[in-house]
């Protein structure tokens, strides 16, 4: 119950619990209905009741009388676990859920929505799922996409990496939205997989009849029986219900926090389209084919890797703190093509004596660092500042955190860095990569 | 119509949309419009899971079917709350005042805490699958000559999508009405003659034109729930005219009646709905009629112990086959064709008779025959059967459309309980004493109270003041006349009439303030502008809104000359039309008026002009 002090004190003076019926009295107007328990961030002193015309409302405690008018029950949710068929002329696909609710059940008495995430719930909020695979559900730890760590990253590296070698077909991971493409590029550095591994959410929630949740769903089942064996992402391509992309783990990036397009290939395009259940992948895109690549899992990082973004006005203090904070690593969000207030530069030359790798980004997103233009930028190269090409910000943070954890030593780290390991950077950049 | 012995029962629902500034939940316009629309944007609905229950395929794909939509977006006047791409904004609060004073004008309690809820609707008109919508007050009452009526509810809530056409398996709606703010008001449903109904109906109508709210064809939506003691509850929904409301009432009554009486002899006839679906395609094959001959396919069921009675009348010129039809319509056919009707429709008796014979049925028995594509007339004839087979249960609980006639057309079934959970995107609103005093101690002249006091205070004729109520300017005409001692019948009727004109012309109206009109008006009241120069002062004011007035009547020579130099003017001008004068005598009046006017329109007032011009002619007769 998240009842606060007061009111919490008043139900229970009048032996009251959350479910049961009773009846306020005020003076001059009396409410019947269920009592609900109460939004947690909301104020003290007023009860919340549901009306048998299924209206909320919140009642002030102050000079009313409750009485019990009947017990409630205690509220039954979701449906007995049933056995969900399988079909040995079907894939075998592995959905892994990191929180967030890819089904959750309304309770319309209370008006709670609880999630869910058991296969048997699963398939009975989306039974048309049984029509492409047999499923293998876990879910694998539930907290909010904003509270992602870069250890449960190594955690969901190896339970797919366990799939895999158990011989699934595919992996799907439910993810929250905000730092899904975070978790992308570390799988994408993490794994080297035969199959494909496909990261999908929702930005309307599963509880709502316009959720995308199912749509993003299914389409990514059907990614995971694809030939595509890449870690990628698959969420709608456009604010129609019509088709969705699959994009490059490492190049892709949320571009608005509401829509439901709001994944973008970023200095990339999309490695296929799915529409009417079917794969088209991009003919300017060679990706890896079902079974080409060994799996291989090297998941050790180093979190402790700073972030940081340049704006007019910033003090060489930002860089000074991570260093002395014992930062192993830092990323810089720089101005265009890759710059920083000049003050800036000697700080890069301690992180340098220091053997703290530096990347240079930028907070343009679109197109590719280059610091030969300007002397500015001459001066950051020449403090040991590696570029971070096109790469986009957060792609470079992981792709750090990982290149610590592979190595110790600062000059392989650099080298590293300046490697392709996962298609996170390209030698070139294409006239249709822009604003798409 | 004995309406006490047949123990009829009424209650009235009414949407009515305020005319708040903002929609409830975002900043857009609440304006409808006629623009092409900026983008369509196509999406899915799909049943939540506790609505689904079971694994059931087959009603998933059912319900699926026809939960495509298409949305026309507007770059102007709308955004993407109402597409379903970003949270709604909070709750707005003048459209909650303006529920306030409603509630207050009908004796409610107003809650103390606003919960805004989302209520399932998966038919499209929500972008969303749900409405938003929340209870602003409860137990309130009216008094009638009827007696008191109670007000269930009063809830704010969003008006719905515009639905423009279903093409293509997907149904389009426009945005632009999504989001508006809604009051719904609910009475109890105690109301036991049609005359109290429009009554009631009337005085609703009366209390929200006193608040702010919009004016205009289908801003006010009023439902009616009606059931007799043997019948069932319908909702009727779009009763747009009071006048019909007495009519409706009746039509629904006998409809109840005669579906009772069906019941009855179906009843006693042992009457049986059979499951086999016909295929009548060979019978046809050489078929004249053209309906026939075009579709994919011919079906019938059987209906035992109907015959006769699917032609019964149970409203005037609707039958119980129509009622029947408009469940098959409902699957997309155009129609159907049933025994009674036959022959009909280039369908000859032979062929009927062949029907007859293949269908092995009986003199009691009926038929009903669907032409379409396969699927659709399967599941055409399905309804048909579910409706036939209801018919045994008498009167069917059901959503009805009001028309024009007074008649009703089934829409769909009633809603079950109203499925309803928390918008959790939007904080609690506490509705303190604070807001509701102020406004409690403020509350708006009932429209004909404040008609009556105008008449009386400011010897207006009733017209006049009819169309300051009617058009909201009461408020400004009464403001004008606080500050300036002026004869309130011209300022009535710029108010009431010429702005209404001048708007017409294509001038922007809301450009004037009441510092304007109290310009206009005290230069009026001393003398210095005619009235006749009133309406033009107005649209010269519109065209330049930071000048003087004074000024802008002088540069549009609108200023009224000295009474010397008037008299000047006009004894020159009878002075050259001596000779007319000398033959007409006082029968120049009229020309030398007319004359006199065409130069001094706007510069002397007529009564003057005339006064001067009389005595102009006296002084040479």
């Amino acid at each position: 119950m998240t009842y606060k002090e007061n009111a919490e004190r008043y139900i229970e003076n009048y032996g009251l619990s959350i479910g049961d019926t009773i009846k306020v009295n005020k003076e001059d107007i009396s409410y019947t209905g269920i009592l609900l328990d109460r939004p947690e961030d909301a104020d003290d002193g007023y009860l919340v009741i549901k009306l048998s015309s299924g209206y909320n409302i919140g009642v002030a405690i102050d000079d009313t009388t409750a009485e019990l008018i009947e017990k409630g029950d205690k509220p039954k949710i979701g449906y007995d676990a049933e056995e969900i068929p399988t079909d040995p002329n079907k894939q075998n696909i592995s959905i892994v859920s990191t929180g967030g609710t890819v089904s959750s059940v309304i309770d319309y008495r209370t008006g709670a929505v609880h999630p869910k995430f058991t296969a048997s719930d699963l398939v009975k909020a989306n039974p048309e799922l049984l029509d492409y695979a047999n499923y293998n559900v876990k879910a694998l730890y539930n907290i909010l996409s904003e509270d992602m760590k870069p250890e449960y990253w190594v955690k969901a590296a190896e339970e797919i990496a366990d799939y895999i070698s158990d011989g699934t077909d595919g992996v799907v991971i439910a993810h929250g939205t905000d730092t899904m493409h975070y978790t992308s590029a570390a799988l994408s550095f993490m794994l080297k997989t035969p199959v494909p591994i496909v990261i999908t959410g929702a930005q309307r929630s599963s509880d709502r009849p316009s959720s995308d949740a199912n749509i993003n769903l299914i389409d990514s089942v059907i990614a995971a029986k694809s030939d595509i064996a890449e870690v990628c992402v698959c969420m709608h391509g456009s604010l129609n219900d019509k088709y969705n992309y699959l994009h490059k783990g490492t190049k892709v990036r949320k571009m608005h926090t509401s829509r439901r397009d709001t994944f973008r290939s970023i200095n990339a395009q999309p490695i296929a389209k799915i529409e009417d259940k079917k794969v088209t992948v991009n003919p300017n895109y060679a990706y890896t084919k079902r079974g080409e690549n060994e799996l291989e899992l090297n998941a050790s990082i180093e979190d402790k890797v700073g972030f940081i973004k340049s704006f007019p006005g910033i003090s060489h203090e930002f860089i000074e703190y991570h260093i002395d904070k014992g930062y192993k690593g830092l990323v810089i969000e720089g101005t265009g093509l890759g710059h920083v207030p000049n003050d800036l530069i000697d700080s890069f030359r301690r992180a340098q004596d220091e053997k703290i790798p530096v990347i240079m980004t930028s907070q343009c997103l679109y197109g590719r660092v280059n610091m030969n233009v300007y002397s500015t930028g001459r001066n950051i190269l020449d403090a040991g500042v590696i570029s971070g090409r096109d790469m986009t910000p957060e792609t470079t943070y992981v792709k750090l955190c990982w290149a610590l954890g592979q190595s110790d030593d600062y000059e392989e780290v650099k080298e590293i860095m300046q490697t392709n390991i996962a298609g996170e950077f390209s030698e070139k950049s294409s006239i249709r990569d822009f604003l798409n | 119509m004995d309406y006490e012995k047949l123990g009829l029962k009424m209650g009235l629902e009414i949407h009515q949309q305020l005319n708040s500034q903002h929609k409830l939940f975002c900043p857009c316009k609440t304006e409808l419009v006629d623009d092409e629309f900026d983008e369509l944007v196509q999406r899915k609905l799909r049943p939540t899971q506790s609505e689904l229950g079971e694994i059931d395929r087959a009603a998933l794909q059912e319900s699926l079917r026809g939960l495509n939509f298409k949305y026309e977006n507007f770059e102007k006047h709308t955004c993407l709350v109402e597409n379903d791409d970003e949270p709604p904004h909070s709750l707005n609060e003048e459209a909650l005042d303006i529920c306030i004073t409603i509630a207050c004008l009908m004796n409610m309690h107003i809650v103390d805490e606003f919960h805004t809820m989302r209520k399932q609707v998966i038919d499209g008109s929500n972008t969303g699958g749900f409405q938003r919508t929340g209870m602003v007050a409860t137990d309130g009452y009216l008094e009638t000559p009827y007696g008191k009526v109670v007000i269930e509810s009063l809830g704010l809530e969003e008006d719905a999508a515009r639905r423009v056409e279903t093409k293509d398996g997907f149904t389009e709606f426009r945005l632009d009405r999504l989001g508006i703010s809604l009051a719904e008001i609910t009475t109890d449903p105690s109301m036991h003659h049609p005359d109290q109904v429009r009554e009631v109906a009337y005085m609703l109508g009366q209390i929200l034109r006193s608040t702010n709210v919009k004016r205009g064809l289908g801003t006010i939506r009023q439902d009616l729930n009606i059931s007799i003691a043997e019948g069932a509850r319908v909702e009727i929904k779009g009763v747009q005219d009071l006048d019909l409301m007495a009519e409706i009432v009746n039509r629904e009554v006998q409809r109840q009646l005669e579906l009772i009486d069906i019941k009855k002899q179906l009843q006693e006839r042992n009457a049986e709905v059979l499951e086999e679906i016909h295929d009548l395609d060979e019978l046809f094959e050489d078929t004249k009629s053209k309906i026939l001959k075009s579709a994919e396919t011919i079906k019938a069921v059987v209906l035992k112990g109907y015959d006769g009675l699917i032609g019964r009348e149970v409203q005037p010129g609707r039958r119980f086959g129509t009622e029947i039809a408009s469940y098959a319509k409902k699957r997309g056919v155009s129609g159907i064709f049933h025994s009674d009707e036959l022959p009909a429709y280039g369908i000859t008796q032979e062929e009927v008779d062949k029907v007859t014979e293949f269908l092995d049925i009986g003199e009691e028995d009926a038929f009903i025959i669907v032409a379409h594509d396969e699927d659709i007339a399967i599941s055409a004839l399905e309804e048909v059967k579910r409706r036939a087979n209801l018919g045994l249960e008498g009167v069917v609980e059901e959503t009805r459309k009001a028309l024009d006639d007074g008649n009703t057309e089934y829409m769909r079934p009633l809603p079950t309980a109203n499925r309803m959970y928390l918008e959790t995107d939007i904080p609690l609103f506490k509705i303190t004493q604070d807001r509701v005093e102020p406004i409690a101690n403020n509350l708006p002249e009932l429209p004909d109270v404040k008609q009556a006091r105008i008449i009386e205070e400011y010897k207006l004729s009733e017209d006049l003041a009819t169309q300051l109520v009617k058009r909201q300017e009461a408020d400004m005409f009464e403001a004008i006349l606080a500050d300036v001692d002026v004869d309130a019948t011209p300022v009535a009727s710029l108010l009431a009439y010429d702005l209404r004109e001048i708007k017409r012309e294509g001038h922007d109206i809301n450009v004037l303030t009441l510092d304007h009109f109290k310009g206009i008006f005290t230069l009026l009241s001393e003398g210095k502008i005619a009235k006749d120069s009133v309406r033009k002062l107005a649209v010269e004011t519109i065209k330049a809104p930071d000048m003087d007035i004074a000024e802008i009547a002088e540069k549009n020579n609108l200023v009224m000359m000295s009474d010397e130099d008037v008299s000047k003017i006009i004894s020159e001008i009878v002075a050259d039309n001596e000779t007319m004068v000398k033959e007409r005598q006082m029968g120049a009046m009229g020309p030398l008026m007319g004359m006199c006017m065409k130069q001094l329109k706007g510069k002397a007032d007529g009564g003057l002009v005339n006064k001067i011009v009389r005595e102009e002619i006296q002084k040479l007769i």
